[in-house]
């Protein structure tokens, strides 16, 4: 090896030993170590113990467990995270539209698009006061929803104490939070299709349907296969917005995948168990994010 | 497509050319009313917020906060529930947490991408594309275990329940390298070659030449960090969970929740109190923010 090629080494290694001794240590080893501790039993306390396929045996109710049936909470929380993924579609036509409402030059857009930012940039603890006090028996939800007759004006009750609705209630929530951030990546990828189509498609006489959906739409795809993979992953994963507004409850109605994980780990300290649903539901969101791709087309504007 | 558009009756091209001025005008009107209507829904709960947060609470008791819509405005004003809330919780040990977890995030982040980018753009060297493909696979692999043993990881290294043990996982993201490597990548090149020749080394060329020519990078890089580290809830509960004397203030204002008795006003209050940093600095460098949130995207 030459001395020059040497020294080249050592400055590109040297710039970028902080970046990758904390990736090691906080990114790739957890991964590692992690996916060993999902086929053991550790508790901290002793050494972990190899189990071979039981703690997924256990989650899935199969061998040594197929008299019980699979683990009641994971599968609970599994179904709420998938039921979560619900808020997709709804997140991104919303913000789509949103996108295109903001996209014209008209006076004073700009104050628009930042204060639709705001709940973006708040912290899900704020988030989660807040909205409970939106959704207090008294407040301004149950306020809304009375004088629309859609609740008993006489015994108004909170949504997110009924089992039934409190999961779509937090939902509305993630909406309400994630509407200004995907407006902004829909409004990048608007700015980035060609004005000139538009423009001749429009003198051709074509509605501002045909418009849409020949020509936006489709300009679009990249950037509505970025924003629905974000926002299928983290409703997988949805862990905050339970965590600040209902803690899994009422009756475990709000229970979700990551809160099992959290859960077994931390409060009752079953690590190795905790990793290997949490292998689960990285399983689950890789799929999630290959019917993702699927229907974008893989995101191909053309 | 296009013969579908040709295919258009011409009477329809006509009408949509010779639009009276009163459709205009109505469409203009409708436009606002929308953009008002969605800017309410928006910021209505921040709002309502800061109005239980100001209420004089000893003034006209006997109305729930809740009650709606009376509690919207306030018979009394006052700034009490502020004091209140920093004094009986002692919010401003919490507050100070907040910063020197932020600080020591937005440093140590800017610090790390913007050493890695520098290889990763601007040299040739064995094992480029082995590291850059590891940093990319981190943006799917599986998380969803990383922190149950960052936490154990942490306390093995004695680092559980300190300032550095929350700070230093979250330190190498793909994000921030990647926004650099961006930046750094529309550097021309003969800057660089100019300055080599004028016997200039790396550190010299990345500190003089490519640092202040990214700055704007920098500046979004900085800014997206610091919101999120303020923000932060999931990891700093966990991280903490062993020493909650350091719990920044994002985690402590739900605490306060139970620790207050749900003392709403004040509780209002605190969580007022831990939105204004951050609002005004959204508010002083959105133009930033919003490249960093395109970034997120394009990087």
């Amino acid at each position: 090896m030459n001395a020059r090629l040497l020294r080249t080494l050592a400055i590109a290694y040297g710039f970028m030993l902080p970046m990758l001794a904390l990736k090691a240590v906080y990114a790739f080893w957890p991964i590692l170590f992690g996916t060993y501790l999902a086929f053991t039993e550790y508790n901290i306390i002793s050494p972990p113990k190899w189990v071979g396929l039981r703690n997924f045996e256990e989650l899935f109710g199969l061998g040594a467990f197929a008299a019980r049936g699979p683990d009641r909470d994971f599968w609970y929380g599994l179904t709420n995270s998938i039921k979560y993924v619900l808020v997709v579609p709804v997140i991104q036509i919303l913000s789509i539209g949103l996108a295109m409402l903001v996209n014209r030059q008209l006076p004073a857009i700009g104050l628009f698009r930042t204060a639709y930012y705001v709940p973006v940039v708040t912290s899900f603890a704020v988030v989660g006061l807040m909205w409970n006090w939106m959704y207090n028996q008294y407040g301004p939800v149950n306020f809304i929803l009375t004088r629309l007759g859609l609740m008993d004006a006489g015994n108004p009750t909170n949504l997110l104490s009924n089992p039934a609705i409190a999961l779509y209630a937090v939902m509305f929530v993630t909406l309400w939070k994630g509407l200004g951030y995907y407006m902004v990546l829909y409004l990048a990828g608007l700015q980035s299709i060609d004005k000139s189509l538009e423009e001749a498609a429009v003198i051709d006489g074509a509605s501002r349907w045909q418009v849409f959906w020949n020509i936006t739409l489709p300009g679009l795809r990249p950037t509505i296969l970025v924003c629905s993979l974000l926002s299928t992953i983290s409703a997988i994963k949805v862990f905050e917005e339970i965590f600040v507004m209902t803690a899994g409850g009422p009756a475990g109605s709000t229970y979700t995948a990551m809160y099992f994980v959290y859960a077994q780990a931390f409060q009752d300290f079953r690590y190795g168990y905790a990793a290997a649903a949490g292998l689960v539901i990285a399983v689950v969101s890789l799929i999630f994010g290959v019917i993702n791709f699927r229907l974008t087309r893989g995101g191909n504007s053309s | 497509m296009r013969q579908e558009v040709a295919g258009l009756p011409r009477e329809r091209k006509a009408a949509r050319l010779r639009r009276p001025p009163w459709r205009k005008v109505l469409a203009g009107v409708l436009n606002y009313a929308l953009l008002i209507a969605i800017l309410g829904f928006a910021v209505f709960p921040f709002l309502w917020t800061l109005a239980i947060a100001i209420t004089d609470k000893t003034v006209g008791s006997g109305i729930s906060i809740y009650a709606f819509p009376q509690s919207l405005f306030p018979k009394a004003v006052t700034l009490n529930n502020f004091l209140e809330v920093i004094e009986k919780l002692n919010l401003g040990k919490y507050f100070l947490n907040s910063l020197v977890i932020t600080a020591l995030t937005v440093a140590g982040t800017l610090l790390v991408s913007a050493l890695a980018a520098y290889p990763l753009a601007r040299m040739s060297f064995p094992g480029r594309n082995l590291i850059f493909g590891a940093i990319v696979s981190t943006l799917v692999l599986p998380t969803e275990i990383a922190f149950i043993v960052n936490v154990l990881t942490l306390r093995d290294l004695g680092l559980l329940g300190t300032y550095l043990g929350v700070v230093l996982p979250t330190l190498a993201t793909a994000f921030g390298i990647f926004l650099m490597r961006q930046a750094y990548l529309a550097i021309p090149g003969t800057l660089m070659e100019a300055a080599r020749i004028d016997g200039a080394s790396e550190v010299q060329i990345l500190w003089r030449i490519m640092l202040p020519l990214s700055l704007p990078s920098l500046t979004a890089l900085g800014i997206f960090t610091l919101v999120g580290t303020w923000n932060a809830y999931f990891w700093p509960s966990v991280a903490l969970l062993t020493n909650e004397e350091l719990l920044p203030m994002s985690v402590a204002i739900l605490k306060l929740k139970g620790q207050f008795n749900y003392d709403s006003f004040n509780v209002a209050a605190g969580a007022v109190i831990m939105m204004v940093p951050v609002l005004v600095v959204f508010l002083l460098a959105q133009r930033f923010f919003m490249r960093g949130t395109e970034g997120a995207v394009k990087g």
